[in-house]
């Protein structure tokens, strides 16, 4: 039986994880690729890796920790951050990532989702989006959630679907950073009239939170941040107990 | 040991050659007949469409040759699919190496989506590429089309129904899923390959 995924997500500044990160065992805590080895060791499914460096320079070093993660991270890995064209996408992947994910350039262009899925194949596009409830229903938002848009996040999810997005990845901004569940509600709804896996994003507290992201809202798989990187949530404490609650898990 | 990928128009291949490199060996990537024939080991890798990557093939009369490769081979993804007779993607005629059909995913319940995109398990394993496994282990899956099981499947795998997870076949080995990114799992998979 295909197991639902557990991604830890990493943030990247000039080449760095950045958030303090308290990691038991580690030599230098800010080295993405020891950090990425210990959550696979652990038992994580994926990675994410998020550039989140707006400068050039910055690209460039991330380009190259790509090429470098791919050498040692024997799991598959997903980046994003920063991707605004098809030479973008080839970029990353000829350093070897797995999967990329676009955000705010899907909603501007969506067509670039046609184009990477018709170049690269849909497996290796990931869809982001950041979604909010409003007096409108839930509405996506641009530019790491600083500026809301017109568009419908279910509908915007089954365009992307269409496209030919290979995955879609929610974050839910209430939800985000509150530690108070995922957006079980608004995950079912995308799980059931979508025809490609979703992962859910945000709000991640306990390990009850993640049963739930699965069993209510039906999710792929679950990513999470901080619980991980503070040491709230083992992974492997975390997959067995899922496992127990009856959940297909690999361990 | 030498070891040939064969150089063609499918993606992924980085993540084969990295993989190998963490086994210790260093391959080559290469379409040149000499070095694919006269290599211990030849593995052909890739994603990519059935169609556009058989027409490549073809046009690089480089399907003549897998055909032809005495040494042990290991088809990875797309390269499995396409060392069968025919694939549902596009109607396209492949090599015809396995005597086997791969057909497109038609799910049935709408919690299984097109592609399977994660880990599953291997069950019912018999081939020394799978030496040292004594339980179902996790293998990581992206495809959306699939080789039913049949007289050369050496392992299986189950997701909408069970199908072949593996094939062999005389000198030739194949793979549904990706043994460069299924963790040490994958490695040993790759490894059993190597030691053959």
């Amino acid at each position: 039986m295909l197991a639902k995924r557990i991604i830890p997500c990493l943030d990247i500044k000039d080449g760095q994880t950045v958030k303090g990160v308290n990691f038991v065992g580690l030599r230098s805590a800010g080295d993405p690729i020891e950090l990425g080895k210990a959550y696979s060791e652990q038992g994580a499914d994926e990675l994410v890796y998020l550039d989140i460096t707006a400068s050039h320079e910055g690209r460039k070093t991330f380009t190259e920790l790509v090429g470098r993660i791919a050498k040692e991270i024997n799991i598959p890995f997903t980046v994003g951050g920063g991707i605004n064209e098809l030479s973008d996408v080839d970029r990353l992947l000829n350093a070897g990532a797995d999967k990329v994910s676009i955000n705010s350039a899907a909603i501007r262009h969506p067509e670039l989702i046609d184009e990477i899925a018709q170049h690269f194949g849909s497996q290796v596009c990931v869809v982001a989006i950041d979604a909010k409830q409003t007096a409108n229903g839930w509405r996506c938002f641009l530019n790491g959630g600083r500026l809301e848009t017109e568009r419908d996040l279910f509908q915007w999810a089954k365009e992307a679907n269409e496209r030919g997005a290979g995955e879609i990845l929610f974050t839910s901004m209430d939800h985000d950073g509150v530690k108070q569940g995922f957006a079980n509600e608004a995950l079912d709804t995308l799980s059931s009239t979508l025809s490609i896996p979703v992962i859910a994003s945000g709000g991640a507290g306990t390990k009850e939170h993640f049963r739930d992201a699965f069993k209510i809202g039906h999710a792929d798989a679950a990513l999470a941040a901080s619980v991980f990187h503070f040491g709230e949530i083992g992974i492997k404490e975390l997959k067995n107990y899922l496992r127990t609650e009856g959940i297909s898990i690999r361990l | 040991m030498e070891v040939a990928i064969v150089k063609y128009n499918a993606g992924n291949i980085f993540s084969v050659m990295n993989a190998l490199e963490r086994c210790g060996v260093s391959p080559v990537l290469t379409d040149d007949f000499e070095v694919l024939q006269s290599a211990d080991k030849v593995i052909f890798p890739g994603q990519g469409q059935a169609h556009t990557t058989m027409t490549y093939l073809k046009e690089h009369k480089l399907d003549r040759l897998i055909r032809d490769l005495r040494q042990p081979v290991l088809g990875i993804c797309i390269g499995m699919q396409l060392m069968c007779r025919h694939s549902e993607e596009d109607d396209t005629d492949c090599l015809g190496i396995f005597d086997v059909d791969v057909l497109k995913f038609r799910p049935t319940r709408k919690e299984d989506k097109v592609p399977q995109m994660g880990w599953n398990t291997i069950t019912d394993t018999k081939s020394e590429l799978f030496k040292g496994f004594d339980k179902p282990e996790f293998v990581y899956y992206v495809h959306s089309f699939y080789v039913p099981t049949c007289n050369d499947t050496i392992a299986t795998t189950d997701y909408v129904q069970p199908y072949s997870a593996a094939l062999h076949k005389d000198n030739f080995f194949a793979v549904q899923f990706h043994p460069e990114k299924s963790g040490s799992v994958g490695e040993r998979i790759i490894r059993n390959f190597l030691d053959r």
